[in-house]
């Protein structure tokens, strides 16, 4: 599957295309198939997201998940800041993005 | 300290107010991210993986208490409540929002601070010796012509947009403790006669293509200095290759012309400059001067309790000679075993403050390993200090051992990452995590970087990591040999790279060797010299 992501533009946190909507989960991210470009041309022309493209990910019983460690990192946190994370009470959630 | 006049306090105020007028043009949707970028930019707003990331600029890595206190309210207000201080004696910030940051440079403006030319193709930050000052084997102090540089670079029309970054490091000691030759420019300021001058070292770096910079000037007189690194530039700016960015640094013109001919042009150069008169008058450099005199020492005595075992160690090690009698020199270390090098919380960086306030004539220094440094603390003051700093979790004695490691950011933060570089460190310092082990291993540069580009140095270590992408997967190079201190050398690769888990194993099979070769007084580094890479080798790979 192929997701959409990036950088929030007030904010710059992570982000993802989740349909109509931009998600900071990457659970409610879905699958832009071949629409991808055409929603990323959309979206950087309303100017809502900053630098935005689109990655390869792998459905999940728990949702997409990035097949690069980078977008995995992306979409958690620092590993290295659990409680930085979007998931700080998970203690084994930083296995998710090795 | 050097303090502001009108003219640097207005043109950073003005550009505080121009990019918060950009900022709003921005999220207005008036321009675009092409057109912003730039702009961000040249105010050292990145835009990483999680967050925007500012880098506030720390002049020759001084600071005092007042600034420090600002970075920690930084923290605190703008960001996640830490800093991340870093190899160019700066601190980086890793969660800023774009819409705040007009109120945060001008905060960080209030107290003579700010984030200009810490990113872009222009000259950066002027780093220097921590020990400015305080150092017994300084000619004279690096700091005035450090902030003379700093100056003389701060919006320089001719070199805004160079082929690539610049960045300029300044000593006046035989000992080096600023990386000083891994720089574009690098100078030791030394005396001829009781002349003061600079030798000029042109052409060096780390990065993809790491090189030690060739002695382009053994000496160049005080006066013409900035002429001469005028000139230096002019040269680059014309020739340096802005076609293809990974050939585009001074270093790589130097190395393809050859310090001969990049000499001879320098000089032709050099010719030109000298009739435009830009040399500072003597005035200008007697009042930067006099803002770095010497603060006023007390005739105190050189005598040390060293009843607690723990102290006693903890000066041993993190504690250096100062030039005047009866003060010393105090590193903090910011790298706890198992913590993140170069992190500090903004309760941390208050208690650094406010001891720099009461006990160091409220001086302090980052130092490009990322530790932070207490330049002037009166003997009688250190256990009142080191009992502070042990409160605060901030009384790491393990100053160039194995566990002060230099680390990047890497992949936990980096958009230019191709590995994490954070969690090697926190590994190894793990498995090294005794302190008798460590010091029994003695100096010991360990540094790490997340990818070619080098942040983490670790061409310039003894024991140095890079952090690649192999399809997909985070793998570790080794290599040895390295240094940054004035036995500059560039480390070699040992073989095939590591897991996560097997570069820990495999440093310390190569720390295991030295200590099976080393003879009285070697250092790692001098054991790998003397010995080559073959025993390490065979160790490391059975």
């Amino acid at each position: 599957m192929k997701l959409l992501t990036g950088n929030d533009l007030a904010s710059g946190a992570v982000t993802w295309w989740a349909g109509s909507w931009w998600s900071l989960h990457v659970e409610d991210a879905v699958d832009v198939d071949e629409s991808g470009d055409a929603i990323l041309a959309r979206e950087e022309g309303a100017r809502r997201v900053n630098a935005p493209y689109i990655i390869e990910a792998i459905a999940t019983p728990e949702g997409p998940r990035p097949a690069h460690i980078k977008d995995r990192v992306r979409a958690l946190g620092p590993t290295v800041r659990l409680d930085l994370s979007l998931k700080p009470a998970d203690a084994s959630v930083g296995e998710w993005v090795i | 300290m050097y303090k502001y006049d009108n003219y640097d306090q207005a043109i950073v105020d003005a550009r505080v107010a121009d990019f918060r007028d950009q900022v709003k043009r921005r999220l207005a949707g008036e321009i675009t991210e092409d057109q912003f970028k730039p702009l961000r930019l040249m105010n050292g707003l990145y835009l990483q993986l999680h967050a925007y990331m500012l880098r506030v600029a720390i002049p020759y890595g001084t600071m005092d208490s007042r600034q420090m206190r600002m970075l920690a309210h930084i923290a605190r207000k703008y960001d996640r409540d830490y800093g991340h201080f870093t190899t160019r004696q700066n601190i980086q910030y890793n969660w800023i929002k774009l819409e705040e940051c007009g109120d945060l440079l001008e905060e960080l403006a209030s107290v003579e601070m700010h984030a200009i030319q810490t990113s872009g193709n222009c000259i950066r930050n002027i780093s220097s010796d921590q020990y400015a000052g305080a150092a017994a084997d300084e000619v004279a102090d690096p700091r005035p012509w450090a902030e003379l540089l700093r100056q003389w670079s701060t919006f320089h029309p001719e070199f805004s947009y160079l082929p690539r970054k610049f960045k300029i490091a300044v000593i006046a000691s035989p000992e080096d403790r600023a990386a000083m030759r891994l720089h574009d420019i690098g100078l030791e300021l030394i005396k001829q006669d009781g002349v003061l001058g600079a030798r000029v070292f042109v052409g060096g770096g780390m990065g993809r293509t790491p090189m030690i910079a060739p002695e382009i000037n053994p000496f160049i007189k005080a006066d013409d200095l900035l002429s001469y690194i005028e000139a230096c530039l002019r040269v680059y700016n014309r020739y340096g290759r802005r076609d293809n960015v990974y050939k585009a640094r001074i270093k790589i013109l130097v190395h393809e012309i050859g310090a001969d001919e990049y000499r001879r042009q320098v000089e032709e150069e050099l010719a030109h400059v000298k009739t435009l008169g830009i040399d500072p008058p003597l005035a200008e450099l007697d009042r930067i001067s006099a803002f770095f005199a010497p603060p006023a020492f007390e005739a105190v005595s050189d005598d040390i309790d060293r009843s607690d075992p723990d102290f006693a160690v903890w000066l041993d090690q993190n504690v250096k000679p100062h030039k005047q009698a009866g003060y010393a020199i105090v590193n903090i270390s910011l790298k706890p075993i198992g913590g993140i090098p170069g992190d500090a919380s903004s309760a941390q960086i208050d208690v650094m403050a406010d001891l720099a306030e009461t006990y160091s004539f409220d001086e302090l220094r980052v130092t490009h390993a990322q530790n932070i440094v207490l330049p002037h603390v009166a003997k009688r003051d250190l256990y009142a200090v080191w009992q502070a700093l042990n409160a605060a979790e901030l009384a790491n004695a393990n100053l160039d051992l194995i566990s002060d490691i230099i680390a990047c950011p890497g992949l936990d933060y980096c958009s230019l990452a191709n590995a994490r570089s954070i969690p090697v460190a926190q590994k190894i310092a793990t498995r090294f995590a005794d302190l008798e082990r460590q010091r029994d291993l003695g100096e010991l540069k360990l540094k790490i970087s997340g990818c070619i580009n080098a942040c983490g140095h670790h061409h310039a270590g003894h024991i140095g990591i890079l952090g690649v992408d192999r399809k997909g997967v985070e793998n570790y190079q080794l290599t040895l040999g390295g240094s940054g201190a004035e036995d500059v050398s560039i480390g070699k690769i040992t073989g095939p790279g590591f897991n996560e888990d097997g570069i820990v194993d495999a440093v310390e099979r190569a720390t295991d060797k030295y200590k099976e070769l080393r003879e009285p007084g070697e250092r790692f580094v001098d054991t790998y010299r003397r010995v080559g890479m073959d025993p390490f080798k065979e160790a490391i790979y059975g």
